[in-house]
């Protein structure tokens, strides 16, 4: 079945409207919440502060410690069971991943740098919104940063290339390839490439190519809420 | 952060580090409906000063309790987030959790605030489960109040989905409310050498050596208590405490609108 029109009207290289603040923890280093469509997240950063228990302790490298969790009212369906899962605890070691390249951990050995993200409403595209969401939070937070990362998912729906699929798409019954992608907006670095379901090459970079524009966007977005911060300082 | 034993000596001297009085909430204090609206039944987020909670309320069909056949359920969850303070860890909840999971959870079952048999939907096979879930965003002290006025903010706003053949279509909601009978609502009131205060922050909870948790219903009667700290009350002071946890709660319920 092909997918010619998106649900929401949206064209096929259109990411959802995306909004972003700053500074919505107070009691965290740093913070942030960022919106994609109907999906927002949360991120705080605490730390660097000595990671327990000693021995996992690195003298030459900080740690970036990331959770995830989903809200337990954050889910469409049914209820989201509190705490730890197999899938939560994926995504936290993946979003280490994706936004350890742009830290410079070792001017914190023997520390940890604690992420906390934080799902209040999911639309398809959590880790994305939290990826990019923390990567504010951490740039709040004042630390020295290579880049920023900005995170956003591309996939292939009933044949059709497109980026940042809603939860309709993401359950398309014509097919659905869902393929979360952070970069580096400056470099081009991709940092995070994961994928759900079954896609040729050429579809594949046609895609990934798309989430790299989307990236884009939402990179705009992270950096406009950045400064907002300091114009709202100033006044 | 302020050392318990400066916050100790202002107190005796009847101020406050903030400078407000002993019994004035932080400002401001706001309600706000459906902040997550897609996912959540209803939904609100709370803000007390500094401090900022949401509450999520999940609706579900599940088997009612044998001995109570004819009757929904509800279950009242508080999770301390590490996103919210220094002072929370991941892991398992952990005590302090617990107690304010129960305290907020009784003050609404005591006092039957939504009607239980209005829940059933077949006697002893299905009857709708209530599931609130609250979560600090930023823990600035007194979650108590906030955690309970973001609860019922959350029943307030919640619509139940519809049934289609048996099973719950959370894609269609239909316009029914919760029914909602009354309307419990916490204030905690501190005590801190002699004073009484409320709405602490965390330094002034750090310093308080017994608090105690109050519920009133919009009709003004008493549905949950929970005494805290390692002090004790004299019976005086409890009055005092309810005296003045009756005219805060009557306070925060016109925030609720």
């Amino acid at each position: 079945m092909k997918y010619t029109k998106r649900n929401d009207g949206r064209k096929f290289d259109e990411s959802r409207k995306v909004e972003a603040k700053v500074g919505v923890v107070p009691n965290a280093l740093g913070s942030a919440m960022l919106k994609i469509g109907k999906t927002v997240a949360v991120a705080a950063v605490y730390g660097p502060k000595e990671l327990f228990p000693k021995p996992l302790q690195n003298p030459l490298r900080g740690r970036l410690r990331c959770t995830y969790n989903m809200m337990a009212f954050s889910g469409a369906g049914d209820r989201v069971r509190p705490g730890p899962s197999r899938r939560s605890k994926e995504i936290a070691l993946v979003t280490e991943n994706a936004l350890d390249p742009v830290l410079d951990l070792s001017a914190f050995p023997k520390t940890v740098i604690d992420v906390h993200i934080e799902l209040i409403q999911t639309d398809a595209g959590t880790r994305c919104a939290g990826i990019s969401a923390a990567s504010m939070a951490l740039a709040d937070a004042g630390f020295r940063m290579k880049d920023m990362v900005a995170a956003v998912a591309c996939g292939v729906v009933g044949g059709q290339p497109l980026v940042d699929l809603d939860k309709f798409e993401e359950d398309y019954e014509g097919g659905s390839v869902d393929i979360p992608v952070a970069m580096m907006p400056r470099t081009g670095e991709i940092t995070l490439l994961q994928l759900d379901g079954e896609v040729d090459k050429k579809d594949l970079m046609k895609a990934v190519e798309m989430a790299k524009v989307g990236c884009m966007q939402i990179f705009e977005v992270q950096k406009a809420a950045l400064k907002a911060k300091y114009e709202e300082a100033k006044k | 952060m302020i050392s318990a034993s400066y916050i100790n000596q202002i107190t005796a001297k009847g101020f406050r580090a903030d400078g407000r009085k002993f019994d004035e909430y932080r400002q401001p204090v706001s309600v706000e409906y459906g902040i997550s609206a897609k996912s959540a039944e209803g939904s609100a987020r709370v803000k007390i000063g500094g401090t900022e909670v949401v509450a999520g309320v999940k609706l579900d069909l599940g088997t009612p309790y044998s001995d109570r056949p004819a009757e929904g359920t509800i279950m009242v969850n508080v999770e301390l987030l590490p996103l919210s303070s220094t002072k929370y860890e991941s892991g398992p909840p952990d005590v302090s959790a617990i107690e304010m999971s129960r305290v907020i959870d009784r003050g609404i079952r005591e006092c039957d605030a939504v009607d239980f048999k209005k829940l059933c939907v077949t006697p002893g096979e299905k009857v709708w489960m209530v599931f609130v879930d609250i979560y600090p965003i930023n823990a600035d002290g007194n979650l108590f109040d906030a955690c309970s006025l973001a609860a019922l903010a959350a029943l307030k706003d919640a619509k139940f989905p519809k049934i289609v053949d048996g099973i719950v279509d959370y894609k269609e909601r239909t316009k029914d409310s919760l029914p909602i009978q009354k309307m419990p609502l916490e204030c905690t009131v501190w005590k801190v050498g002699s004073e009484f205060l409320i709405d602490p922050t965390v330094d002034e909870e750090n310093a308080a050596e017994s608090r105690l948790t109050v519920a009133f219903t919009d009709k003004g009667a008493v549905c949950a208590l929970q005494k805290g700290g390692k002090l004790s009350l004299t019976s005086e002071d409890i009055g005092k405490m309810v005296d003045l946890a009756d005219k805060k709660t009557k306070e925060l319920r016109g925030y609720l609108k």
